[in-house]
């Protein structure tokens, strides 16, 4: 078991690094590799292919990585925190919670007659805040009820109400105001520059550091929240903590990114079945790792076909979610 | 072992339990009974520290249960509860170690002493062939064994059991409760378990906790029997009856 592990994490860590290469090399411009490899050396002489690899491409890669870790991580906590395969960020409304907090600072703050200051410290602000908010509602009213699939529908029917809301938001903005929104709905990696990435990358760095703090937390969680109390668990420690990751993981990937789905619901499934593992000491950093190379793969196939790679997410995660489904009901039977 | 003074619990005026003083010794292996919705559960769990909405202390081997911390409370009280719990990919062996938790270190690893532990109390459930199986490919009542056995692994004098039978056949309805029995004799535990099972409960424990609305008895088997308050309270006198 031990050594599978280790091999499983060789082997996916090359791949990753494989595919961090090849998206650097895939774009609307042809860069051969030769030549990536040269920029990142230093010794490229053309300033022209050192900004694209550089200033866009090795930034974009480094988000597609940042994305996949994060979003996958913090799927992995909801699923084992709730006890429930088919939680996510995305299907619990935290990344529409995000859409609400950017929706209100986007297109409410015009609506208020205040500036439309679209700084990208202010969205990552409106998004921890709005995924912060949902997170704590989805929390109070689902420790009440220990039912999940109420949770479930639930957490579907708030993203509904957000929407909802942010339709007004949308109806009541103008042109310019709704064009920003809409393009931060679609997704993108592709819009975060260098400095950005130097809030992104501490506030991701700060969830992981929290998702590692709390893995006995979640182990113990695998069995719920009452035995993992009698197990020791100081629950409202844990629970903030894990609150807290979350919120730092997927809601500042979706304020830069936008909403980007079925990445944090799919990856943990897959990895879990990949590892044969629960032990939250393997998944977190195995589930990041796979997280990582998906984003990768979903980034170079939309750079190739020119398509949103929220659509590529969606398209690569719903065969899973279905099989989840099929399988978790063929086993209860 | 286990303590209750002045101890009143219940959901707004509808008093389940309604001040009682009970002792539950040491080493011994106690069947909690009651009818329907007197409260078994609901007292297992205030002693548990999970439902700390009751008047009147409890304290489990001198820790008042409502101020001990959730880390401390958890060597001196383990609890299996009605719940079913199937994790996949996760081998009996793993679920039996994070019974250690409260004593290993923040990330959960085991020491030598902590793996001869966990393997100690997979033998005494006699489920020591299963270590490496995983539980959702088990039934009822071997997940039911393994985790006692993770309760066992928490080394904690006391342990508690809200109906551990159920779920389970007749055969293995007797042989959990020997086991639970030779727990409290052989390891010195006090046990604490849930039941319908009348039979069981006074064949094979040493006494009885009686949730007498509103109030709680505690009595060894004999005098239990002796003062009629289980021929009451389960209309015993009905089976004798002749048609």
């Amino acid at each position: 078991m031990k050594n599978r592990t280790a091999i499983l994490f060789i082997v996916i860590g090359l791949a990753t690094t494989a595919l961090f290469v090849i998206d650097l090399a895939v774009g609307s411009v042809k860069i051969p590799l030769g030549r990536v490899f040269a920029v990142l050396a230093g010794t490229e002489r053309d300033p022209m292919t050192s900004t694209i690899v550089i200033d866009f491409r090795l930034v974009k890669a480094v988000m597609a990585l940042t994305v996949g870790a994060a979003l996958s991580v913090s799927g992995l906590q909801m699923q084992t925190l709730f006890r429930n395969p088919l939680a996510g960020p995305y299907v619990l409304g935290i990344s529409s919670g995000a859409s609400l907090g950017v929706a209100l600072f986007m297109l409410g703050a015009p609506l208020l007659g205040l500036p439309a200051v679209v700084s990208s410290l202010g969205i990552a602000g409106a998004a921890w805040v709005g995924a912060a908010a949902v997170l704590i509602v989805v929390a109070a009213v689902g420790h009440r009820i220990k039912d999940i699939m109420v949770i479930l529908i639930l957490g579907m029917m708030f993203s509904s109400g957000v929407g909802a809301i942010v339709q007004i938001l949308q109806y009541l903005s103008r042109e310019e105001a709704l064009k920003n929104f809409v393009i931060w709905t679609m997704g993108s990696l592709g819009d975060v520059t260098v400095s950005q990435l130097w809030i992104i990358i501490p506030a991701v760095a700060v969830g992981f550091i929290l998702a590692v703090v709390t893995i006995k937390a979640l182990n113990l969680l695998l069995f719920g929240q009452e035995y993992a109390m009698t197990m020791g668990l100081d629950i409202r420690r844990a629970r903030l903590l894990i609150f807290a990751s979350t919120t730092l993981l997927a809601g500042t990937v979706t304020a830069f990114c936008g909403p980007i789905g079925f990445i944090g619901l799919a990856m943990p499934h897959v990895t879990r079945l990949m590892f044969a593992s629960s032990d939250h000491r393997v998944m977190v950093p195995a589930t990041a790792l796979t997280g990582a190379a998906v984003m990768l793969v979903c980034d170079i196939i939309s750079k190739l076909f020119l398509l949103p790679v929220n659509a590529i997410t969606a398209l690569l995660g719903i065969p899973v979610v279905v099989w989840i489904v099929l399988r978790n009901n063929t086993m209860t039977r | 072992m286990i303590e209750l003074r002045d101890f009143t619990i219940g959901f707004g005026d509808k008093k389940l339990i309604d001040n009682a003083n009970a002792t539950i010794d040491g080493g011994s292996l106690t069947a909690l009974l009651g009818r329907n919705g007197s409260g078994k559960s609901t007292l297992l769990r205030a002693i548990a520290g999970l439902n700390r909405r009751y008047e009147g202390t409890i304290t489990v081997g001198g820790l008042d249960v409502a101020t001990t911390p959730a880390p401390q409370l958890a060597r001196a009280l383990a609890f299996v509860s009605t719940e079913r719990t199937r994790i996949a990919n996760l081998s009996c062996r793993d679920v039996v170690a994070l019974g250690r938790a409260p004593y290993t270190d923040w990330i959960g690893r085991l020491t030598k002493a902590d793996r001869d532990i966990v393997d100690e109390s997979l033998e005494a459930v006699g489920m020591a062939s299963y270590a490496d199986r995983t539980l959702d490919r088990m039934s009822d009542g071997e997940c039911q064994r393994v985790m006692i056995a993770r309760a066992l692994a928490q080394t904690t004098p006391v342990i508690l059991l809200d109906e551990p039978t159920s779920f389970l056949d007749l055969p293995n309805r007797y042989e959990l409760c020997r086991l639970l029995g030779r727990l409290a004799c052989d390891h010195g535990k006090t046990i604490l378990y849930s039941t319908h099972e009348l039979d069981i409960a006074l064949r094979l424990s040493d006494a009885i906790a009686l949730i007498d609305t509103p109030r709680l008895v505690c009595l060894p088997v004999d005098e239990m029997v002796a003062a009629g308050h289980i021929n009451r309270l389960f209309h015993l006198d009905l089976l004798d009856r002749k048609p």
